[in-house]
């Protein structure tokens, strides 16, 4: 029905009790300061982050090159905020794939359940046995490293997380009168799923996409790291980390910074997470 | 179309560990329009799951009608397609839930669950469907009904909450309404407004109305007819004047006479001894056997059926001694 004047109140009231908790504050500002960096990377990157310079290779951190340069002569401060920009892609894309795909699949289960419930949670748990980082080898392995390729191991590992996340409170919210009610008053299951049990389950999937988002940048810098991330030489916090690694005792800056920044990211996002998490649970709210 | 609503021998079954028991057996009775019919019982005798089995809202795991047959303006709703009883329900049958807390959905605003019922079944836009629940919570005696419009659930009262469900019940003008327990969770001022509310409405709809309820001073205010149920079947039923006069089976005079009156002295309560037989341990014969007064007189291995009485064609009573 009215979906903005839903959000604004849900909103309202997030906001209030989001604001109790401020460290969620420092991960949300933390977390759109970099997000709004790799937005601007083509205007505020001081150089070209692959255009290499081998006169300029293996700087320390200069005026001109504010964190110095890799083995190639390229920029690193260039370097991070372009490979931010791909870790965000990266990190949201699969996030957001894995959360419409996850959501779907557990709703449907945990609201029909019986067989189909037992049937698709039993392909989760099956999914979910493989560890992130070897499912993401597998695929990159099968498929080729490309960012799409990349996005796609992440979202199919994530998938069965989101499922079960989306499975419970569904499950839970199935079984309140207020469904009764729906089914009797003639709604068709769909409707029930979208227009009433969704919102209901929003929070737990916020809270555990903001957490996921952490992993998700975190396994994609895993991947780049052991070659089989995204393609060189496009910048990825991750690959720099690699390439850097053979000069660590000569030239640490090449690997030590955008390792700090894949750190400043995961730590943002889980902050952010665990705010939400607090902000969202009926309990703490202190109107219901 | 002499009934809007006639059900014969409906039989509903549940699943427990150990196979399928009854829950409600041989279920029968007719409404015609414009009819109240109130069911009274105790609890779990089988009052609300008659009226899940009609509107199709038993759990589909765990439970199964066994026969039987409900038609609802000459079509049966046991065995039509899922789809058209959904059409059904909703709009030609709704209703009313007994926790209105917790029968709206706390995410929406009360005015958008109007609304959505109407722009859901009447095929009208947003603004005209949000036109017509304000209109419905005008009907309903909403004070405000433009700002109570964006209230959520919680912003409201139990007695408004449940305005609001009855608003919602009667968005498309039903032709039959089930009540269940609408005023069990009010308190007692409260459940005397919801009465006259849905009594003035029902006059102003002109609905059928299956009133389910475990309160007989709430049955002489509502109903034309009763049905009283015991342990899965119905033991008696007749019109509401016809049964407080003279209360036939045994169990439901016991019933009226183990309420404490006003005119009386109520020093001493008359309860009915006894337990009501577990859904796995029914008898054989009538299910009232057991702690009935009068079981001296009458033999246990019989199930009586539920016949009219001899000087009246109306009053229906499942006993072996009544005649």
């Amino acid at each position: 029905m009215n979906t903005v004047a839903r959000l604004q109140h849900l909103g309202a009231e997030t906001y209030h009790v989001f604001n109790r908790n401020k460290t969620s504050w420092v991960g949300l500002i933390l977390l759109l300061i970099l997000v709004v960096l790799a937005i601007l990377a083509p205007v505020i990157a001081p150089h070209n982050p692959v255009e290499q310079n081998i006169i300029q290779r293996l700087q320390p951190p200069s005026a001109r090159f504010l964190l110095g340069t890799d083995y190639y002569g390229r920029d690193v401060l260039s370097r991070i905020i372009w490979g931010c920009r791909v870790s965000f892609v990266i990190g949201s894309v699969s996030v957001a794939a894995a959360m419409f795909f996850g959501t779907l699949l557990g709703s449907i289960a945990g609201y029909k359940g019986g067989y189909l419930d037992s049937f698709v949670m039993g392909l989760m748990d099956v999914l979910m046995s493989i560890p992130t980082l070897l499912m993401g080898l597998l695929i990159v392995a099968i498929l080729g490293p490309s960012q799409a390729n990349l996005i796609i191991a992440l979202a199919l590992t994530m998938v069965p997380r989101f499922a079960r996340i989306a499975r419970a409170p569904t499950i839970a919210a199935k079984n309140k009168t207020y469904v009764e009610a729906c089914q009797a008053m003639g709604f068709s299951d769909i409707r029930i799923l979208v227009v009433h049990i969704f919102p209901n389950i929003l929070g737990e999937l916020m809270v555990m996409g903001s957490m996921w988002m952490a992993t998700a940048v975190r396994t994609e810098a895993a991947l780049s790291f052991i070659g089989l991330g995204v393609k060189p030489p496009t910048a990825t916090l991750g690959g720099m980390i690699r390439e850097g690694f053979k000069d660590i005792m000569s030239a640490p800056w090449a690997s030590l910074y955008p390792g700090l920044v894949i750190l400043l990211i995961v730590f943002a996002a889980n902050l952010l997470g665990d705010g939400l998490r607090d902000a969202l649970d009926p309990k703490l709210r202190n109107d219901k | 179309m002499e009934y809007i609503l006639e059900v014969n021998n409906l039989s509903t079954a549940f699943r427990l560990k150990s196979g399928w028991y009854p829950a409600t057996t041989d279920i029968s009775f007719s409404l015609k329009p414009n009819e109240t019919l109130a069911v009274v019982g105790e609890s779990g005798c089988g009052k609300s799951v008659t009226a899940y089995s009609l509107m199709g809202l038993l759990p589909k795991h765990g439970s199964r009608i066994e026969s039987g047959t409900a038609l609802f303006k000459g079509e049966n709703l046991l065995t039509m397609p899922p789809e058209r009883l959904r059409k059904i329900r909703g709009s030609a049958m709704t209703m009313i839930f007994q926790e209105p807390m917790t029968s709206l959905n706390p995410v929406l605003t009360v005015g958008s669950q109007i609304a959505e019922a109407v722009y859901y079944h009447m095929g009208v836009g947003q603004a005209a469907a949000k036109e017509r629940a304000l209109e419905l919570m005008d009907l309903v005696k909403i004070p405000a009904p433009e700002s109570r419009y964006k209230d959520y659930p919680h912003h409201l009262s139990g007695g408004m909450c449940q305005r609001i469900m009855i608003a919602m019940a009667l968005a498309c003008e039903p032709d039959l309404v089930f009540a269940d327990e609408p005023t069990t969770a009010l308190d007692v001022t409260i459940q005397a407004q919801m009465l006259y509310l849905l009594h003035e409405l029902k006059l102003r709809q002109q609905m059928s109305m299956v009133f389910i309820t475990h309160d007989l001073g709430v049955v002489a205010h509502v109903a034309d007819k009763v049905a009283v149920m015991y342990a899965g079947t119905i033991v008696e039923s007749a019109p509401v004047k016809e049964l407080f006069e003279n209360p036939t089976h045994p169990y439901t005079r016991a019933l009226l006479s183990s309420i404490p009156r006003l005119d009386r002295d109520n020093s001493e309560l008359s309860p009915i001894q006894g337990m009501v037989p577990g859904i796995d341990d029914m008898p054989a014969g009538c299910r009232f056997f057991g702690r009935c007064p009068r079981k001296d007189e009458c033999r246990p291995d019989i199930l009586p059926q539920l016949l009219p009485l001899k000087n009246d064609p109306d009053h229906l009573v499942r006993c072996l001694l009544c005649e």
